[in-house]
């Protein structure tokens, strides 16, 4: 059974793409995870501040999910464009 | 010299089996360690009720114990089991299973260490209360073991399902990207669940009339930290039952193999950072119980965002099994 060079190049983007979105998951994952964490911990400490805290996590989080979203790009890239 | 389908098949089951026991006596063995180390630490605080501390350790490295336990078992099986020659996919099928059960193990091995060995130093610090700290560590590190039950269902199905008419080209990348799937994404769950049991039982410990709130809310947090593994769970249910066209292309193949790929890596973050935020919530409910509600829903909210890139990874995995 020979394998064609359309096939296998197929066959590279579909792995590129889930090793992308795979691994990218990871960061933004336990960075957010830390984020949400701490935002406990602040708002344990100093209830009155509640709205200002969330706020200030949603920003935080949504700057570390970038890249995240960069991985997910890049798989629908390989997927459906090159 | 000619390699038959039998040699084939002892060969992936050899190295599954290598493979799951390998890799799943990694966490156990770290999360046992780690109570230890910290159970010396309690016992040097308070060296009058060693015993109790003693006692403790071991139930909870028991625990920790299982998800090796597990491992060994279908090592065991993959190493003796009398599996019908079917084909080549049967071959893959072995390794994948063996593949599944080694990562699968790792996450909630090191996960059972963390509400032990915070229960032992819990004990130094309030002997009054030890009981309770034992039931809600053992309660905590029930939770923190079934990512590794949920890779030992996806691997018992590898092993004990016949692909007898399912095309070789492309289910061999179904099979072994369905061990994949489950096992690694059961690696961030276990951890995760283990951080969020392990600042319960300290919670309990430092303020032991909080027990119910922290109690609660440890088990929302594990809840939710173990969506990513069950995420995982799904894609390699829909890799394993669902039945793919036969083809001759190399591509179809790599797709299934990749979605596996995907989904389990993709589930390790956020199952960890789902872990850190309930870690961070629990511990200061037991610190500030009068806003137990807002630290629950930052918590929540904070686990849901964190929680979004698990879903990219399932969108992209279910696109690599459906669309292409």
């Amino acid at each position: 059974m020979a394998i064609e060079g359309a096939d296998l190049i197929k066959a590279a983007a579909f792995l590129g793409a889930g090793i992308s979105m795979g691994l990218g998951a990871i960061g933004p994952g336990v960075g957010e995870g830390m984020v949400a964490a701490k935002a406990c911990e602040a708002i344990g400490r100093n209830p009155k501040e509640a709205g200002l805290l969330t706020r200030t996590m949603l920003v935080g989080q949504a700057v570390s999910e970038s890249t995240g979203i960069y991985s997910l790009v890049i798989a629908l890239l390989l997927l459906f464009v090159v | 010299m000619a390699l038959d389908v039998t040699t084939i098949m002892k060969v992936a089951a050899f190295a599954g089996g290598g493979f799951a026991m390998g890799m799943g006596a990694v966490g156990a063995a770290i999360g046992e360690g780690y109570t230890a180390a910290q159970a010396n630490l309690a016992v040097s605080r308070n060296p009058k009720i060693s015993g109790d501390i003693f006692k403790n350790m071991l139930v909870g490295q028991a625990v920790a114990e299982s998800a090796s336990i597990f491992a060994l078992v279908i090592a065991i099986l993959l190493l003796f089991l009398e599996v019908p020659t079917s084909g080549y996919i049967q071959a893959a099928s072995l390794f994948g299973a063996g593949l599944c059960m080694g990562f699968g193990a790792l996450g909630s091995g090191i996960g059972s260490g963390f509400p032990a060995a915070e229960t032992c130093l819990g004990i130094s610090r309030q002997p009054s209360v030890s009981s309770r700290l034992t039931t809600n560590m053992l309660i905590g590190s029930a939770v923190c073991q079934t990512p590794a039950i949920l890779s030992m269902v996806v691997s018992l199905l590898l092993l004990f399902m016949q692909f007898k008419g399912i095309p070789f080209q492309p289910g061999w990348g179904a099979v072994i990207g369905a061990g994949l799937s489950t096992g690694l994404a059961a690696i961030g769950s276990g951890y995760g669940g283990g951080l969020a049991a392990g600042a319960s039982c300290e919670g309990i410990s430092r303020n032991p009339n909080t027990v119910a709130n922290v109690t609660t809310i440890m088990l929302v947090g594990q809840a939710v930290a173990q969506t990513s593994s069950i995420f995982g769970l799904l894609i390699s249910f829909i890799l394993i039952f669902k039945s793919f066209p036969e083809t001759q292309a190399l591509s179809p193949a790599v797709a299934l193999l990749s979605a596996g790929i995907c989904m389990g890596f993709g589930g390790i973050g956020p199952g960890i950072g789902n872990g850190q935020a309930a870690q961070g919530a629990v511990r200061w409910v037991a610190r500030n119980v009068d806003h137990a509600a807002d630290l629950m829903r930052i918590m929540l909210v904070g686990q849901a965002v964190s929680q979004s890139t698990a879903i990219y990874a399932m969108v992209v995995s279910l696109v690599l099994i459906f669309v292409l």
